[in-house]
């Protein structure tokens, strides 16, 4: 029997009047489960390593949260990244890490789940273990500690946090989290046989959750690896990503968090579909998140109901890759603008397709709203460049877009590039001022005014593990620095059109960071714990990262084993290297990637299998999975014959004569 | 040419109706635009028929009226809302009661029949506990405070350090008797503070004890705010929603 754990608040409570926003340590949101600590047989703790605020709408851990605390024997809690004031007093007092639910001990739980969204938030992991006094190797671990499960998209390359993990789970949570339930409880109902070690071999055995001691990695002379085995029978040689098939059958989240905390997103989301096809070469989510499956009309009305109800927000987002691909988008979109017409619920797209077909569904979205900002996503600022990352987009289509939005009455356009992509030159990252002057010109003249502006977007490019830019060499932050200064002085070489013109950048240090710890291995791991010795937290906030810090530890931890942070990251990779991640399946055929690469270099592009054939990607044989798009042909009716929304109100008062509130939209951003 | 959408026009307000709520336990580190959120996802869960601000982004129709500090609890918070319909006030602030978190809770709904609410609000009564300090020490203090006629203290504000008189906005202060402990481990401090211009708030009482008798705080103090209203000629606090209660128009 383990002892019944008790809440750790009492000792909490004493340090939040000290601590800057207190109520984000409190829990309570609306939605929000505890459940009877002995009344369940697996209990875990997910975390989102990041600080509360972004942490608490992310739709991984609100799903996967729901999902297991609907079953009887399991509960989940959550737990967040605590800020360097209240992790002070947390030492000083000696109060561990927590849930916010209940407020249990996070080294108390079965299973410690942590999902990563991005690389930055590693050090938050290191931090959260030591807080809950779990040692940071796992090979220190013994019975009495979690086992730590990393998720999310970073955990397609896990290798550089392989150390501090004890296993990962690529792909779909939403059955992974099942069956490790599934397996937890067994040895644990068996009497734990075999100990820790035990379990760890039945969850690696699944040949779905990857379990990073069970290999060894051998390196060549020169630094790159030589081979991963794995170093138990048993064990299989590649470990598969998860894909859930059939979303209308897991329409979470069913009952949102509403925290009371102010978060970065206060609004119902819904996922229209997962997965993406478009084949952007840049972008790790199109890639490892095949092949495209759309929940239904239906449900996605249902959801939006249903949340809104239970929430109370007054914003819906229908999320995904690029929302406006959804086979049925027209029709959602009318849908709901009808259902909430008047209702003061204002309905988002985040799509940032260059086409007029988007600029429809913005104006569907804000019929008696304010039309403020539109986003759009040409990526490169060149036809050739733009054929290299596989974004097909024309300047025609861009001016066409523009042109129309401006007409429309929008009087702000947003537009996203990247820089430091493959093969570029200083004139592809110039042509973003000419394409931006182009736009405010031909903006002007559709408007017949000049009130109109336009705002430049630029986002350093970072390679991903399981895209064809694996194999690239990252451009170095002074190259990207030095094409950003020419990029603003082309934009304002012109003082009329310029004036019109925002430009929103960073500098290119932080993606190099960002760069090591996505392409790393094993012997990044130093690096990493280092950076967090020398008090490094919540990387992915700018007034937090230090990049002194992270190059002088990668300095000191790497050059002793014979490689180093341009190594890791300007190198361009041979197609014989074997990557830190091979082992890892994402259902990504190696040679279809390498021949895209190649096709990128040769600036050819791939359509979309969305709406042409297959072109062997090679994710649906290997995963047995299957495109699932629509149409269904049904139609949102309204909700008065819908559903009995009006029979819930506790106390009478008819006739509202609600009158017609203006729907905002927000087509807005994905990133 | 370029169709510019205009917003439409938003219902008008028929009926004003004043509540008081309540901070209580963990819930008390809520700050004043947490509560905000809170009460307006509240209002749309409960189907209140509440009315909008016009313009483009229109915003439900509350007043906030002198919210406690964040951290400190209360019992008596205030706020009104404009509805668009007219409605029973003790049905709206059931449903509210039951749309709200548990701590963020609805003492009181009645439907305004006066004005000059604000002004209505004119002193607060607080309990400090002060855990670690024992009752005679407390009064000790006080006695020392209350014989100041000026006590100048200074708080971190947004705008810097902020210097001001805690002394005469004081009513009266006290170190209450804890009840029924032969050996108190904390002393309560009952505090009742006008309403003045910048507000002085119990920790700006706290600090002119620490500054004019040393009195010094081993844990934070746990604050609570028990009362706001007009204040009577004995020093007590009265009830505001009196004269909306009492209102011959209001049957409810």
């Amino acid at each position: 029997m383990v002892m019944s754990v008790t809440s750790v608040y009492p000792q909490l409570e004493m340090l939040l009047p000290q601590v800057g926003k207190p109520i984000q340590y409190v829990g309570g949101e609306l939605g929000a489960v505890v459940k009877d600590w002995d009344g369940a047989t697996v209990r875990w703790a997910l975390m989102y390593p990041d600080a509360y605020e972004v942490g608490v709408p992310n739709q991984g851990v609100q799903i996967l949260y729901e999902v297991i605390n609907e079953r009887d024997d399991a509960l989940a809690e959550r737990t967040y990244a605590v800020w360097p004031d209240l992790e002070a007093l947390m030492r000083e007092h000696s109060v561990p890490q927590f849930t916010v639910d209940a407020h249990r001990p996070v080294g108390a739980f079965d299973v410690f789940g942590v999902s990563f969204a991005t690389e930055m938030g590693y050090t938050n992991l290191l931090t959260a273990l030591d807080l809950a006094g779990i040692p940071l190797s796992a090979a220190d671990r013994d019975e009495s500690h979690p086992i730590v499960v990393a998720g999310g998209h970073a955990a397609f390359n896990p290798e550089p946090i392989a150390e501090f993990i004890d296993c990962a789970v690529l792909g779909d949570g939403e059955e992974a989290v099942g069956e490790i339930t599934d397996i937890v409880r067994d040895w644990k109902n068996e009497g734990r046989p075999g100990g820790r070690r035990e379990l760890l071999l039945r969850l690696a055995r699944t040949e779905s959750i990857y379990v990073p001691r069970f290999y060894d990695v051998d390196y060549l002379p020169d630094g790159r690896i030589q081979r991963v085995v794995p170093n138990q029978s048993g064990v299989p040689f590649r470990v598969h990503k998860r894909t859930t098939m059939d979303l209308d059958a897991w329409p979470y989240p069913k009952k949102p968090l509403v925290p009371l905390a102010e978060s970065v997103h206060e609004r119902y989301a819904v996922e229209i579909f997962r997965g993406c096809t478009r084949g952007c070469r840049f972008c790790q989510a199109g890639m490892i998140t095949r092949p495209v499956r759309e929940r239904s009309i239906d449900t996605i009305g249902r959801m939006v109901q249903e949340g809104i109800e239970k929430s109370g927000f007054d914003e819906v987002g229908l999320l995904s890759l690029s929302s406006a691909d959804h086979s049925e988008i027209a029709d959602i979109c009318s849908g709901l603008a009808d259902r909430y017409d008047g209702d003061n619920v204002s309905l988002s797209l985040p799509s940032t397709r260059v086409d007029a077909f988007n600029v429809d569904l913005a104006n569907e979205l804000s019929r008696n709203g304010r039309r403020s900002g539109l986003t759009f996503a040409p990526e490169g600022g060149s036809e050739r460049i733009r054929r290299v990352i596989n974004k097909m987009v024309s300047e025609e289509d861009l001016i066409r877009t523009v042109v129309t939005a401006y007409g429309n009455g929008w009087r702000q356009v947003k537009l996203y590039f990247m820089c430091g992509l493959p093969t570029e030159t200083d004139e592809d990252v110039v042509g973003i001022a000419r394409m931006a002057h182009e736009v405010i010109k031909a903006g002007r003249q559709a408007a017949g005014n000049r009130d109109i502006r336009c705002t430049v977007s630029i986002g350093g490019f970072v390679p991903k593990p399981h895209t064809p830019f694996q194999w690239c060499g990252q451009t170095d932050p002074e190259t990207v620095d030095r094409r950003l200064k020419l990029l603003k002085e082309a934009i304002n070489s012109d003082r009329s059109l310029g004036r019109a013109i925002g430009f929103r950048y960073h500098d290119g240090r932080p993606s190099l960071i960002e760069g090591l710890l996505s392409r790393g291995d094993r012997r990044v791991a130093a690096v990493i714990r280092r950076v967090w010795q020398e008090g490094g937290r919540f990387d992915g906030w700018s007034e937090h990262f230090s990049y002194e810090r992270w190059e002088a530890a990668a300095e000191t931890e790497l050059t002793a084993q014979g490689v180093s942070l341009d190594w890791y990251t300007t190198r361009e990779r041979d197609e014989r290297e074997v990557l830190p991640w091979d082992h890892l399946d994402s259902g990504l055929d190696k040679d279809w990637l390498w021949a895209d690469w190649q096709d990128a270099l040769s600036e050819v592009e791939q359509d979309d299998c969305r709406w042409t054939p297959c072109f062997d990607c090679g994710v649906c044989p290997a995963m047995d999975t299957e495109i699932q798009i629509g149409p269904t042909g049904r139609k949102l009716l309204p909700l008065a014959v819908a559903g009995p929304a009006g029979e819930r109100a506790p106390h009478s008062h008819q006739g509202h004569g609600r009158t017609d509130a203006a729907t905002a939209t927000a087509i807005g951003d994905h990133r | 040419m370029s169709p510019r959408p205009q917003p439409e026009a938003q219902a008008p307000v028929v009926q004003r109706i004043r509540i008081r709520y309540t901070k209580r336990g963990p819930l008390r580190f809520t700050s004043h635009r947490d509560f905000a959120r809170a009460l307006e996802r509240a209002l749309r869960r409960a189907d209140v028929p509440i009315a909008y601000s016009s313009g483009f982004h229109p915003h439900p129709r509350v007043s906030y009226l002198s919210a406690a500090p964040t951290g400190v609890a209360s019992e008596a918070e205030y706020a009104e809302l404009a509805l668009r319909d007219t409605a029973d006030p003790v049905g709206i602030g059931a449903a509210l009661d039951r749309a709200l978190p548990p701590g963020l809770d609805i003492g009181e709904a009645v439907t305004a029949h006066t004005g000059g609410f604000a002004d209505r609000l004119e002193a607060s009564s607080w309990r400090v506990e002060l855990g670690g300090v024992t009752p005679d020490r407390l009064a000790a203090a006080v006695e020392t405070f209350l014989a100041h006629d000026e006590v100048l203290v200074t708080r971190l504000t947004k705008k810097g350090n902020r210097r001001f008189d805690a002394r005469a906005a004081v009513v009266s202060a006290a170190s209450t008797p804890v009840a029924g402990v032969d050996e108190p481990a904390y002393a309560i401090l009952d505090l009742v503070v006008r309403q003045v211009t910048p507000a002085v708030r119990p920790d700006d009482v706290l600090s002119g004890l620490s500054l004019v008798a040393d009195l010094e705080l081993p844990v934070p103090p746990r604050v609570t705010r028990l009362a706001q209203g007009p204040l009577a000629a004995s020093g007590d606090i009265t009830d505001p929603l009196e004269a909306d209660r009492r209102a011959p128009a209001d049957r409810h």
